[in-house]
């Protein structure tokens, strides 16, 4: 028996002004996996993931964090959005931000007990940005405002980690360190990071969700011929080569569809 | 106009209740409207502060209460308004204008139809801040305590939400609850003020000083103090103009702050093209450089 998973979706299905985005998901994620979202733009990932974190309700079927909805375990997950250029101006350092991780329901006035600070702080320093404390969100750099989202969603120590497209700030170099980074947390968490950068991804993760209207798991990150042939309608396969070109780094390179 | 004047002015209670309501609108705007502009809410709170024009005739058609009329009818049409605008924050202009319009004509149209009273719409729209009497000013005293209050006990969720709206919600910040609420409260501020001051000069307060003072601080804590030391020096300044030149004070005080608004902008441009030329230097300095040992 495998012990109860962290995320269970059940026969899920959403809609958008009647449109279907979502259909018929099963879903069960276990304690320290990491698994990647990948599909196309508009495969409906972004809203398979508001839906576990209860910013969305599902229109049928059930979808259960830690053997609750999802909008009970607040305390429990960490989320790194995709956007970091909102609200730019306003007046917030970089430790008010990371202390908004740190909020619990009914805990009130103008201040944050001492405990609360300390853990902020430690968050900053494992992401490296301890020393903008007291800097305003709006002059730091979009990479480095993705640092202090992430240092956000790590300072409460999540269960699970949901991250929507970390990369997009992050340079090609910044990348490999980001995810190194997540391998660590990966230890402790369990991880659910959306992407359309497959094959970055694939030396990183343990499993692959593939997103497109339907979900199709695999519980390991090798991107085999067979599982290129059964998530067809995610990852046609001249997308998939497309992105093994466009990288032409040595990746566990997925097989091509011909050579099988 | 000298010194010993100016004190003198202060012997006169009216003087004393007027420097103290600008005071206390100071106090409110600037912690209502640190809220107001950083939650993008400056047109929704003029809408409130217009439409609430109808509860004013309202209470004189129907012969009610004036200030319970009032807030009553603000508040409705606040929470309409809150509806509309909590699930698209920022695309729901259009009807915000249609009942900013119509609280508005209802106001004038039931003053018209009341026995007897004849229509003032200029007091509501510039008040009458040297006339203030002192239950205005303990009702005010009253509201700006509960405000002060309120928006500390909640502070941390309103600073999560404002920044954050999504990831306030995921943490567990009761968002919806906490959007009727600071709406709600924008309503009773406006109302309480505007009978004081008058309506343009609330919108003046509510968004002038948060707005200069948001480029200067890096909390919303410190934005409200500023916004507070910025609105109490444009309303004395500008009641004490009033007084020297026997203007009118509500648009005097007015003028004083947009002065400040546009001095403002003036200093954050004069500043940026410093920091431009600045930054230019190094560069133009090597390209001279390269120039002589080529």
């Amino acid at each position: 028996m495998t012990p109860s998973p962290v995320i269970d979706i059940r026969d899920l299905y959403f809609a958008h002004n009647g449109q279907p985005i979502l259909e018929g998901i099963n879903l069960s994620v276990q304690a320290g996996d990491f698994v990647a979202m990948i599909g196309p733009n508009g495969g409906g990932k972004t809203t398979l993931l508001r839906l576990m974190l209860g910013l969305l309700q599902p229109l049928q079927g059930s979808i259960r964090v830690f053997g609750r909805p999802p909008g009970q375990v607040s305390h429990r997950i960490g989320y790194v959005p995709q956007n970091v250029h909102i609200n730019t101006h306003f007046p917030v350092t970089v430790l008010d931000v990371v202390l908004m991780g740190l909020l619990k329901p009914g805990r009130r006035w103008a201040r944050h007990g001492r405990r609360d600070r300390l853990a902020a702080r430690r968050a900053l320093e494992r992401l490296e940005m301890e020393d903008a404390g007291n800097r305003r969100i709006g002059e730091l750099s979009g990479g480095q405002r993705q640092r202090v989202f992430v240092a956000r969603a790590i300072a409460d120590d999540p269960e699970i980690l949901f991250l929507d497209e970390p990369t997009a700030n992050i340079d090609t170099r910044g990348q490999a360190g980001f995810y190194d980074l997540l391998r660590r947390l990966n230890q402790h968490t369990t991880i659910i990071v959306v992407s359309h950068d497959l094959l970055v991804l694939s030396t990183y993760v343990k499993s692959v969700a593939c997103v497109n209207r339907r979900l199709h798991y695999h519980d390991q990150a090798e991107i085999t011929a067979d599982m290129l042939e059964t998530l067809y309608p995610c990852a046609p396969h001249e997308t998939c080569q497309v992105e093994l070109l466009a990288h032409g780094l040595p990746h566990r390179v997925l097989k091509s569809h011909e050579s099988r | 106009m000298k010194a010993a004047e100016m004190l003198e002015a202060l012997q006169f209670e009216f003087i004393r209740n007027a420097l103290l309501a600008g005071l206390l609108a100071s106090v409110i705007c600037g912690v209502v409207g640190t809220l107001v502009v950083v939650n993008r809410i400056v047109f929704l709170s003029g809408g409130i502060a217009h439409a609430a024009y109808g509860g004013i005739g309202l209470a004189f058609f129907m012969g009610w209460a004036y200030m319970p009329t009032t807030i009553a009818f603000a508040l409705l049409a606040a929470m309409i308004m809150a509806l509309v605008t909590v699930r698209a924050r920022h695309s729901a202009d259009t009807i915000i204008g249609v009942i900013w319009a119509l609280g508005m004509a209802t106001g004038v149209i039931l003053l018209d139809l009341t026995p007897g009273y004849n229509v003032d719409l200029m007091s509501y729209l510039f008040g009458s801040i040297l006339t203030v009497p002192p239950t205005d000013i303990h009702l005010m005293l009253g509201v700006g305590a509960a405000v002060c209050a309120c928006v500390l006990y909640f502070y941390n969720d309103l600073l999560a939400m404002s920044y954050d709206e999504e990831f306030a919600r995921i943490r567990g910040v009761p968002v919806t609850a906490l959007y009727f609420f600071l709406i709600g409260m924008v309503a009773l501020s406006v109302v309480v003020i505007i009978q004081v001051v008058g309506l343009i000069l609330v919108i003046a307060l509510l968004t002038i000083p948060p707005f200069i003072a948001e480029k200067h601080v890096s909390s919303l804590l410190g934005m409200m103090a500023l916004s507070i030391v910025l609105g109490v020096f444009f309303s004395v300044s500008g009641l004490i103009a009033a007084y020297a030149f026997n203007l009118t004070s509500g648009a005097t005080i007015i003028l004083v702050a947009g002065s400040g608004f546009f001095l403002s902008l003036l200093i954050e441009y004069l500043k940026q093209r410093r920091f431009q030329r600045n930054s230019k230097m190094p560069g133009s300095g090597s390209a001279g450089r390269s120039r002589h040992t080529s």
